[in-house]
Order: C-alpha cells, then structure tokens, then sequence
C-alpha cells in the first residue's frame, strides 16, 4: 500500500471539536482512510464516535483543524460546492432519521431525487435494493409500521443507493437478528469490493474482535489507528452471531 | 393545483390551514382599498374636469325684484366684456326655486325668503383669468356681488380624497408588509417544525434551492388559495357598495363603476399576494440554510 494522500478520500489533521462552549469532545484527531479500506470506529459509549462521524458527513465543522474529503479542504470549499460531496458519502443514522411521511420507497430513493435522477431510474434502482435488503413486500410502508429491524434495512439502503465513495454508519447491528446482521455486513463488504471506503462505528468491541479490519480508537476524545488484522475473515459470522444475541 | 410530490409533509400542518385565511383576510381588505382608491382617484379627476371650467356670480337681493335684475343685467353685460368668459348666463328664478327644491321643499318660499340670483360663468378651457382683478372690478359694477370659482370648495374636497388615497395606499402597503410578516413567521415555524427533516435532505446533499423550492411551491399554493377566497369575498362587497352608490347618485356622484382596467387591478391583487408569499417563503430558506455548514 502506498501513503499517496491522493489515494485518500478522508484525512483529519489535528482537528478539535467542541460543541458551543462545552469540553473538547475530540481532541488532536489525526487520521487519512485510504478509498476501499474498511474501519471500525470503536470506543465505550460517550468517546464521541457520533461527533467523529459528524464532521466526516459534513454536518458539522470542526473547532480547529484541518478536515479534508476527497482531496478538498473543507474549510476552503465554497458551500454551494459541498451537496456534490455529500452526495458521495452515504450515512447510516445512529436512530435511522427516516422521515416518517414518506413511504420506504421515497425514503430511499430520496437520495437520488435530490441529486436529480430520472424517475424510471430511481424506481428500478430502489425496488432492486429493497428487494435485496429483504423489503419487496414493504414498498409502501411508512417507518412509523415498521419493526427496528426493517427500518435499520431502509436506512441501510438510503445510504447505499447512490454507491457512495464513502459509506458511514453508526451502530447499524444495533437493532437486527443475527442473519440480517450477517446479510448486512455482507451488503458492506460488496460495498467495500466495489470500492466504497466503509466506516462503522460501534461500541461493541466484541463485533470487532478477531475481523481483519483495520480499527479506529476513540477514548476521551483521542483516536488511536490500530491497523493490524485480527484473524481470518470466517469468525466473522461467529463474532455477529454471538454479538447480536442482545439484539431484538 | 401543483400536484407535485414533496419531501416535507408540509401539507398536514396546522400553517397550511391559516395561511390561506390569512392571506384572504388580507386580500380582502387590500382589494377594498384599492377599489376605493381607483374610485376616489376617479372622482377627483371628474370633479376637476366638471368644475374647473365654470364659475357662479352671487349678487345678494336689495329687496326690490326691478333693482336686482338690473343689478343682474349689468353683472351679465361685464362678464361677458371679459375675453376669457365665453359665457354667463342669469339663472332664472325658476331654475333656482327647482335647485333648492330638495332642501326647502315646494313651499312658497321665494316671497318670504330672500334669496341671492346667481349668474353662471362659463371659462373658456385653458384661459389665464385674473380672477382678483375681475372680483374687484365686479363689486364696482354691482355693489355686493361675489365670485366664485368653485376652487376653494373645490381644493378642499380634493384635498379630502387625496387624504383618503393615501390612506387606502397606506393600507395597501401595510398589507403588503403583513403578507410578507405572516409567510415569514409561518416559514420560520415550518422550518422549525420539519427542522429534521431539512437536515436530513441537507446531509443528502441537496441544494438549498431543492428545499427552498419546496418551501416556496407551498407558499405559492396556500397564497394562491387564500388570495383566491379574498377575491372572492370581496366582489360581492364591492358590487354590493357600487349598487347602494347608484342609489343615492345625487348628481354630484361620478360613475362609480370600476373600468375593466380597475377589475384586471383587482384581480392582480391574489396573485401579487401568492407571488410575495412564494419569494418571501423562498428567501427566508435559504437564509436558514445559509446558518448550516
Ligand atoms: N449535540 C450535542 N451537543 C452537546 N454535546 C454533545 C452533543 N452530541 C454529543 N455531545 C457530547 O459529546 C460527547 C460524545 O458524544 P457522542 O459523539 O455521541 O459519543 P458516542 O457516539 O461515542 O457515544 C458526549 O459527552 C456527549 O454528551
Ligand atoms: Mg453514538
């Protein structure tokens, strides 16, 4: 592997984050994730593995530092520039923020409305990816009717339909059984074959344990990158099976 | 009426209810004054047109019938002398007892009463008469006798309309501004509201004009619907006003009908409303938006 910083679609120099006048919540973050990597962001609940995620999707800016995505500081980009780059970062919500008017469908083609797709296109694209994600019968069901599960599958499938260059998500396992979790961790390792750089963040240090991805650190606002490969890939399905025995 | 689909479910708010009520309140009251401010500019114009032109000469009565004609013939003899007067005629008693019929009745009154004799002065249109030097010229002539051109009266019944017209445009403007107030606040509220949903169309990647258009679509609707009520209620008023109007024509009343023009004003007036709602709704977007990074 090279360290070409072109070959980067994130990088964090130095950044701090504190929200209004509050404590730092993330102190001197360092970090560049090589396109087509895959990551788990780990750390005990409240290490601020959300507000991590926040700065990556541009929902928030950082106190200081530098953030840089797909080779453009985002300090500097005019804001009109920046909806292009989050279109190409798809975002699994901690609490899913489906909006709850619209139906699974619109939910998930919203993406590709917003970035002005055809509807013939959003129509095949979407019943295909619902399909896959185990929702054909669910179309036109709003969120509200839906179990945790589905409605984690929706979200799931919001923040893959544009094939994102960058896919983020926050504790997507939380809410689903074992053989959807293993389905979706299947969905984000196609993903990641495809080329989409996969960060998943999540407090459950058990569901990292012995997968070959590299892992991020958070603890009191500092990140550790710890990129040794843990294991061969097969305990994957072990380690979600075991994992997700708290799971509805 | 734009049946397009929408992100936000901005249709089952309780702004969608009032707006339009609102909106046609104020249409309304905005298609009223202005109504009354085409009426009172027309008005002024055909009290201009008619009165300008002519003027009355009162010669008060010396208690002899003789001497007052007399006093009549000689006003009339000046008058005419005058190169501006292109006419001046004595009104005759006659003409006078029918003019103040309404007031005092068919009673015998020109016995007891003693009234003036009125000579009625014809301007040629555009002349420059000194009217100062011909008052004064005419009491030589006839002792007592006044001029009158109509333009003291006449100023201040202009002046009155002209008063009331800026009240009606005043009431436009504050209209206008209202208009503007209510779709701010109610925007504002609606971004409150739909504040998730906005952030998360936002984190899509959706331009602000993608949801400011949404936002304005809205507005354009609800203005468009409550504009529409406000006509409609405020015909009705208007014809209603316009035929009790004609009732009590009394002469001195133009025409008060509105021309088509007048009615293509007024009907301007709901889409004028619609359109301030759509851009203020537009704007106040994406000054919103503009606060997220
Ligand atoms: N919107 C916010 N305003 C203020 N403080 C916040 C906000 N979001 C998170 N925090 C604080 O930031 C810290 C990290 O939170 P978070 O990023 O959600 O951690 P994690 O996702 O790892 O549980 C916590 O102390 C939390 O209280
Ligand atoms: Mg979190």
């Amino acid at each position: 592997m090279t360290n070409d910083a072109d070959d980067c679609v994130i990088q964090f120099e130095n950044v701090s984050l504190r929200y209004g006048l509050g404590p730092e919540v993330l102190q001197d973050v360092s970090f560049a994730l090589k396109s087509a990597s895959f990551h788990f962001l780990v750390g005990p609940s409240g290490a601020g593995k959300s507000s991590l995620l926040r700065l990556m999707y541009l929902a928030l800016k950082p106190s200081r530092g530098l953030v840089t995505l797909f080779g453009r500081d985002i300090a500097t980009t005019p804001r009109r520039q920046l909806p292009a780059l989050r279109r190409r970062v798809g975002v699994v919500f901690q609490d899913f923020r489906l909006l709850p008017h619209l139906s699974a469908f619109d939910n998930v083609a919203l993406p590709l409305r917003v970035a002005g797709a055809r509807e013939d296109e959003v129509r095949r694209h979407v019943v295909e990816l619902l399909s896959w994600v185990g929702l054909k019968d669910h179309l036109d069901a709003r969120p509200p009717t839906l179990s945790g599960g589905q409605q984690q599958r929706v979200a799931i499938a919001r923040a893959v339909i544009v094939r994102p260059t960058l896919l983020l998500a926050d504790e997507p396992t939380g809410n689903i059984d074992d053989k959807m979790a293993m389905r979706l961790m299947h969905l984000f390792e196609e993903l990641n074959k495809l080329g989409t750089a996969i960060v998943i963040a999540t407090h459950n240090e058990n569901l990292v344990g012995r997968l070959v991805h590299s892992c991020l650190r958070l603890d009191g606002g500092r990140l550790e990158v710890d990129e040794t490969a843990r294991g061969p890939a097969p305990a994957l399905a072990a380690n979600l099976r075991q994992s997700s025995g708290n799971a509805a | 009426m734009f049946a397009k689909r929408t992100d936000l479910p901005l249709d089952r708010d309780a702004l969608s209810r009032y707006l339009p009520w609102l909106i046609a309140f104020m249409v309304y009251m905005a298609v009223l004054a202005l109504a009354g401010l085409l009426v009172l500019a027309a008005m002024a114009r055909y009290w201009d047109a008619d009165v300008s032109g002519t003027m009355t000469v009162q010669i008060p009565p010396t208690g002899s019938a003789a001497d007052d004609d007399k006093r009549v013939r000689a006003a009339v003899i000046l008058l005419l002398g005058e190169p501006a007067i292109v006419h001046a005629e004595a009104i005759t008693e006659g003409r006078l007892m029918a003019l103040l019929e309404p007031w005092l009745g068919t009673a015998e009154v020109s016995a007891d009463l003693p009234l003036p004799r009125l000579v009625d002065v014809e301007v040629e249109p555009g002349a420059d008469l000194d009217m100062a030097g011909l008052a004064r010229r005419l009491d030589a002539a006839v002792p007592g006798a006044t001029l009158d051109d109509h333009r003291i009266w006449l100023d201040r019944l202009v002046r009155l309309v002209r008063s009331v017209e800026a009240l009606a445009a005043l009431v436009l403007a504050l209209m206008c501004s209202a208009t503007v107030g209510t779709v701010v606040f109610t925007t504002r509220t609606g971004l409150a509201i739909h504040h998730d949903v906005i952030e998360v169309l936002h984190l899509i990647g959706a331009h602000d004009g993608y949801i400011a258009r949404q936002f304005a679509q809205r507005a354009l609707t609800l203005g468009l619907r409550g504009g529409l009520i406000g006509l409609a209620l405020a015909v009705p008023t208007l014809l209603g006003i316009g035929s009790l109007a004609r009732h009590m024509e009394a002469g001195i009343m133009p025409n008060l009908t509105l021309t088509l023009t007048h009615w293509l004003a007024i009907v301007s007036l709901p889409l004028l409303a619609a359109a301030i709602a759509m851009l203020t709704a537009r704007l106040t977007v994406t000054r919103t938006l503009a606060r997220m990074p």
